[in-house]
């Protein structure tokens, strides 16, 4: 006797298909909504096995070098240059010296990861250059890694902002190799790859030749939820 | 609909019948499938453990190789689907689709109440092959909003990231267990290399199955032989009237 595909012989039932969709299904409302699941899998494991456990709150440590730059912290140098009064070398020492901002604010990846309320400390860039001094026609800055690839740029109206540092501490400790350290910039409200690790020189310029990543395709103002084309959320 | 699997002949070793468990097409859609989950298991590690990554370096490639190994990782399975030389392949997995009552019972009780005469696949390789196909797909639709993030909104960029590392987590436990058990099982293990398994393996693991390909064998015979005695078509025109 002929049967339809969708009947199945006696006594027997689609469990497979069943069982397939629904982690197909699954798999498409964690989509949706995981990130309001990882917030709540994220606050309830903390940062200790958070920080393994996938959904946790934890960081992906991206290089684009083959290696970690590794800089102690009593060679470390800052040198900002270009269009300034004082081209000056900041140390370790000088930049502890500096009056410090301290905030707590979100770090979010432009590819969707996102490690919340994580506690920053340093200088504000705005202080930084202020010590150095302004030139008229300056626009914006250029910033260089000591990995030697990475780049950044910001305007220098966003540079200016009170919400981006020249970090020194992050997480309630000085900044590790992998996050940066030991002096990192964070611009809060902006996408991570805009945090450049391992800060090793800030040119003051007219026009900013675009960063690393933005000559691969990000967007060069990386404003959380605005870029990119689309219209996500800010996150704070 | 059941069809038997060729009979291989006889096993020199112990004169006894060979059964057809994988065919070439099945043996080979698994060993691709296999290779590619290797691929992106091993860079799965420096690309999420930044100890690995400080060991190995070269994130861009590393994560080059797990973005093309991911977006060839259905191919294979769609090749083989694809075509005539699919039979076998569509066949298993209608067989892995349809659970008889006491596999259902099997599920229900969680493996409590066993199964007496186990279908070709047994309850627990039908929830590996089918957690696998649905693996699949959630981590290359996933992995693919990680990679072509544009096009998708921040949360949902973040819920991808969420499901893509929690499905790993439950890949490499599901894997393991595969491992585990294909290397405590050689007659199985066996079958995916060579593609048959002996009558007496099938009458431990899987004597539904046997019994069905017994009932199909008998049914060629009879086929054979009355195809051999078949009397030649007379003019009697009612044919229920044979005797």
């Amino acid at each position: 006797m002929p049967r339809s595909p969708s009947s199945p012989p006696d006594g027997q039932k689609h469990v497979g298909r069943r069982v397939f969709l629904g982690i197909v299904g699954v798999g498409a409302l964690g989509i949706v909504f995981g990130a309001r699941v990882q917030n709540v899998v994220g606050s309830a494991l903390g940062s200790g096995l958070g920080g393994l456990l996938p959904g946790g709150d934890r960081f992906r440590i991206y290089t684009i070098t083959d290696s970690f730059p590794s800089i102690s912290d009593s060679h470390y140098r800052l040198k900002v240059t270009g269009l300034v009064d004082r081209p000056t070398t900041f140390t370790l020492d000088d930049l502890h010296a500096m009056p410090p901002t301290r905030m707590v604010k979100d770090f979010q990846c432009v590819t969707g990861w996102r490690v919340p309320d994580v506690h920053w400390e340093g200088v504000r860039l705005a202080d930084v250059l202020d010590a150095t001094g302004i030139q008229p026609g300056a626009k914006a800055l250029e910033f260089d890694s000591y990995d030697g690839l990475d780049t950044e740029s910001l305007t220098l109206d966003q540079a200016r902002r009170s919400d981006v540092i020249v970090a020194y501490r992050m997480l309630g400790a000085p900044i590790t190799t992998e996050h940066g350290g030991p002096v990192r910039l964070y611009v809060a409200p902006m996408y991570g790859y805009k945090s450049i690790k391992w800060l090793s020189a800030i040119r003051v310029v007219e026009d900013a030749v675009p960063g690393y990543w933005e000559q691969n395709g990000y967007s060069i103002d990386a404003w959380v939820g605005g870029s990119n084309g689309r219209s996500d959320q800010p996150i704070d | 609909m059941t069809s038997a699997p060729p009979d291989l002949g006889s096993d020199p070793a112990s004169g006894r019948r060979r059964l057809l468990r994988f065919d070439r097409v099945e043996r080979a859609t698994h060993w691709c499938t296999a290779l590619l989950f290797a691929i992106l298991m091993l860079t799965a590690l420096p690309l999420y453990f930044v100890q690995v990554e400080s060991l190995v370096g070269r994130r861009e490639l590393v994560a080059q190789i797990h973005t093309w190994a991911g977006v060839a990782l259905p191919v294979p399975l769609l090749l083989s689907l694809a075509g005539p030389w699919g039979a076998g392949l569509r066949r298993d997995i209608r067989r892995v689709n349809l659970w008889r009552a006491d596999e259902v019972r099997w599920l229900r009780t969680l493996g409590r109440q066993g199964i007496a005469r186990p279908d070709k696949f047994n309850p627990g390789q039908k929830l590996n092959t089918l957690f696998t196909a649905g693996a699949i797909v959630v981590m290359v639709a996933t992995g693919s909003i990680l990679k072509w993030y544009r096009f998708f909104p921040l949360d949902w960029r973040t819920g991808a990231t969420f499901v893509h590392d929690v499905l790993a987590l439950g890949i490499f436990l599901v894997v393991a267990g595969h491992v585990l058990f294909a290397l405590t099982h050689p007659g199985a293990l066996r079958s995916m290399f060579r593609g048959w398994v002996t009558e007496a393996w099938a009458r431990r693991h899987a004597a539904g199955w046997l019994a069905e390909s017994e009932a199909g064998w008998l049914a060629e015979d009879e086929a054979g032989w009355l195809a051999e005695n078949a009397t030649p078509a007379t003019d009697d025109p009612v044919p229920d009237a044979l005797p």
